[in-house]
């Protein structure tokens, strides 16, 4: 808990600043566009329309989108203008927040000056009122009190959504919630949700009692809100501009995808590249997969932990399985070099593989030992697998060569799925090789015999710049090969998942082991 | 003054106001008297072009309105309506100040002018200043209406139908009370209403309207002496014939009273 709160004041700064910017920017947008559409009815309902559509994006999609959709953008900018945007962190994210924050400032801004009486309309052009004075004088300070409803209903989604903004890179409360859900880590993410929502309800409330204020004419309540808000942005530019101020020599930025293996890994070649290298480093967890490749592509991250199976699947698109880890290896090293410039500095000596697995008591009962001894048995059996499980192309290979009929087949939460094989609700389930539970709950992993599942070997990738600017990071990590074994992995998921250690402090104890 | 020449609105196939030609002379009361729908209210609008006329031409005071942008028309002629449609976010003080605000008046004067007129309709400026309108009866809502029409001192005053959602002992209070205004301002006023008792009791003169149409326009006396035509002379009467029917209404009850004396 303790590990906890020291990371609040980092990630609730960041989702301040990101929450804050959003807001302004949605403001400062959506209330002149209102009243410019309500003077144009024809306009009103199209752009409502697409507002409304915007908002009927799942929001994680919305941010997911943003990351294509910036490099697309940026592929123009950056040798037109001159402009080079980073397609992951921030800015995707502040974009994202500030769309969503818009449809609910653009109705209440449009139904807040459409519901002014028209008798004071016409009152206002009898006394002499020019359009602008009208609305500045009668039709705004009347529609406020619908419009700041508008803003605090936007208020509560940003702050909520901003959560979502991790794995497109963006630091925030998220970060709890997402590493948290996936080590099983529930302090974190108690921690994380606690903290948005009292967020949300403060700035809701700060903005709340600001407009109380205006209409009910107290400056004490108006100078005290206006200055806790003002008070909140200076601090987000404040801790801006001293990030930006201390940073001095970049960083090197070590990137995670969602899932303890990673959060492990991402720390430990942060801290095996500061003691080797003496680089200064950075991580960047719960990032997207597909976000991951590309920014490393990029140059906005510099190494990440990837493996062998699946750049051949998803970058190299290969649906062919091809024999041996060492081959699969050096296709993949080959291609990665020549197309992306990107650079395998070592294979970690592990693979985390798709594998099927049984309660070790129950496959020695049937004398199961590979997937051959498990497809004579399958008529009698049940298989679980999480989500994606029975979508991909492995599950078409292995049923295809193997000809598995199970009885029955079940999809669950993946962080259930072991727990249900161990208590013989399911007789088989798609493991990862290296998950600690495998050997927590005393389960088997089959031999694949056939040689079905292509390898997935733990590889650490290094980026063109870094490549280019750092052969000394390349030369360091490339004193990783071989380093860790699939049992030793399994071990330091096992200490996170399962006994509720840090990753960070699992890594810091793995670093101390590991000599030069 | 005021001269209406040929004006005209068409919405549609409908002639609201049909070919009116008018004058209203410096200081006069002017009445435009009409069932609902007979285009007084169009005309009034179009005065001070919160509508636009179709045809015609509007003069004040030589000019031709049409020529002056209409917010500065605005200012310079007060207005004054049914709904009141005082501004619900300022206190009565900001809302008669508007428009000499809006004429860029120095604070002091303005302070000064509201102070005056506070006391020119009759409400004690200590006491209604910083009064909200939801916090006022309908009467003194208008009352503050009629000041903040006035405030800027305008050389015209359009009135339509002021006093038509009061009660009847307020109406007729603030009817007694606007005509001593007037009597001290001697501010050249049009003034619409359906209500023939109004017409005649505020009316220096009455110009009948039916169908957008100019029936008549008169001295109270020569309307009631010499009605242009019969819908003008029964308009005329209705009130002498109400009077006839409360008054033998009261002489029933003596004569009821004076048999049960008897008795």
């Amino acid at each position: 808990m303790k590990e906890q709160i020291a990371l609040l004041p980092a990630y609730l700064t960041a989702h301040l600043q990101l929450s804050l910017v959003a807001l302004l920017v949605g403001c400062v947008a959506s209330v002149p566009l209102g009243i410019w559409i309500t003077r144009r009815k024809g306009v009103a309902q199209a752009v409502l329309g697409v507002a409304s559509v915007i908002q009927t994006i799942p929001s994680l999609a919305l941010l997911a989108l943003m990351v294509p959709l910036l490099a697309i953008v940026g592929a123009f900018t950056a040798p037109a203008l001159g402009i080079e945007l980073r397609s992951i962190g921030y800015l995707p994210a502040l974009i994202a927040l500030t769309l969503y924050s818009m449809l609910p400032i653009l109705q209440t801004t449009v139904a807040g000056i459409e519901g002014v009486d028209p008798v004071l309309i016409e009152a206002a052009r009898g006394v002499g009122m020019t359009d602008r004075q009208r609305l500045l004088r009668v039709e705004l300070p009347l529609a406020l009190p619908v419009i700041v409803a508008g803003v605090r209903t936007a208020t509560v989604w940003v702050v909520g959504m901003a959560t979502l903004s991790t794995p497109v890179g963006a630091t925030s409360l998220g970060n709890y919630i997402f590493s948290g859900l996936q080590t099983r880590n529930f302090a974190a993410v108690c921690v994380g949700s606690f903290a948005a929502a009292a967020l949300a309800i403060l700035l809701d409330q700060i903005v709340r009692s600001l407009e109380l204020g205006v209409r009910r004419r107290r400056r004490r309540i108006i100078v005290f809100a206006a200055a806790a808000l003002t008070g909140l942005y200076l601090y987000a530019a404040a801790a801006f501009a001293w990030e930006q101020g201390r940073g001095g020599a970049p960083r090197v930025t070590i990137g995670s995808k969602t899932f303890t293996e990673q959060y492990i890994l991402s720390e430990l070649l942060a801290g095996w590249i500061e003691r080797e290298t003496g680089l200064r480093t950075r991580v960047l967890q719960s990032l997207g997969s597909t976000v991951l490749f590309d920014a490393l592509h990029s140059g906005e991250i510099d190494v990440y932990v990837d493996y062998s199976g699946t750049v051949w699947a998803t970058i190299m698109k290969r649906t062919d399985s091809p024999e041996g880890r060492e081959r699969v290896l050096n296709e993949v090293r080959v291609f990665l070099e020549r197309e992306y410039g990107i650079v395998i500095a070592a294979a970690l000596g592990f693979e985390n593989r798709y594998a099927l697995a049984m309660r070790d008591a129950h496959a020695g009962r049937l004398g199961i030992e590979s997937l051959s001894d498990l497809a004579a048995l399958s008529g009698s059996l049940e298989i679980g697998g999480d989500y994606e499980f029975f979508v991909r192309p492995e599950w078409t290979a292995l049923r295809e060569t193997y000809g598995f009929v199970f009885q029955d087949q079940r999809s669950m939460d993946s962080s259930l799925m072991y727990q249900a094989a161990a208590a013989a609700e399911v007789d088989v389930i798609s493991a990862f090789s290296t998950d600690g539970r495998i050997a927590a709950f005393e389960l088997r992993l089959l031999e694949d015999d056939r040689e079905v599942i292509p390898p997935y070997d733990a590889i650490v990738l290094v980026g063109p710049r870094s490549v280019r600017d750092h052969p000394e990071l390349v030369q360091a990590l490339g004193r990783l090969e071989g380093a860790l074994d699939e049992r030793a992995m399994q071990k330091l998921n096992y200490a996170v998942d399962t006994q509720g250690r840090a990753p960070s402090e699992v890594a810091r104890g793995l670093l101390g082991s590991l000599n030069k | 003054m005021i001269q209406l020449e040929h004006l005209a609105k068409r919405y549609g196939a409908t002639l609201a106001v049909d070919d009116l030609s008018l004058e209203v002379k410096e200081a006069e009361l002017l009445v435009l008297l009409g069932a609902s729908g007979c285009g007084k209210t169009t005309t009034l609008k179009m005065i001070n072009r919160l509508v636009e006329p179709s045809a015609g031409r509007v003069r004040i005071g030589g000019r031709d309105a049409a020529e002056i942008p209409p917010a500065t028309l605005r200012r310079r002629i007060g207005y004054c309506f049914q709904q009141i449609g005082l501004f619900p976010h300022m206190t009565v003080a900001e809302n008669i100040a508007v428009t000499p605000q809006l004429l860029g008046w120095e604070e002091v004067r303005v302070g000064q002018r509201v102070e005056e007129l506070l006391a020119l309709v009759e409400l004690e400026p200590a006491l209604f200043r910083e009064r909200y309108p939801h916090e006022l009866s309908g009467g003194q809502q208008q009352r503050v209406g009629i000041a903040r029409a006035l405030a800027a001192e305008p050389e015209v005053l359009l009135m339509d139908e002021p006093f038509g959602s009061l009660d009847p002992p307020t109406r007729d209070r603030l009817q007694q009370r606007f005509q001593s205004i007037r009597a001290q301002l001697r501010i050249t006023t049009i003034f619409v209403t359906h209500d023939m008792v109004e017409a005649l009791l505020l009316g220096d003169r009455i110009a009948v309207l039916e169908g957008g149409r100019l029936l008549q326009v008169g001295s109270p006396r020569e309307l009631l002496r010499a009605p242009a035509d019969s819908t003008v002379a029964s308009l005329m009467e209705t009130p002498r014939r109400q009077a006839e029917r409360v008054d033998a209404l009261l002489c029933d009850e003596e004569a009821g009273r004076d048999d049960g004396g008897s008795a």
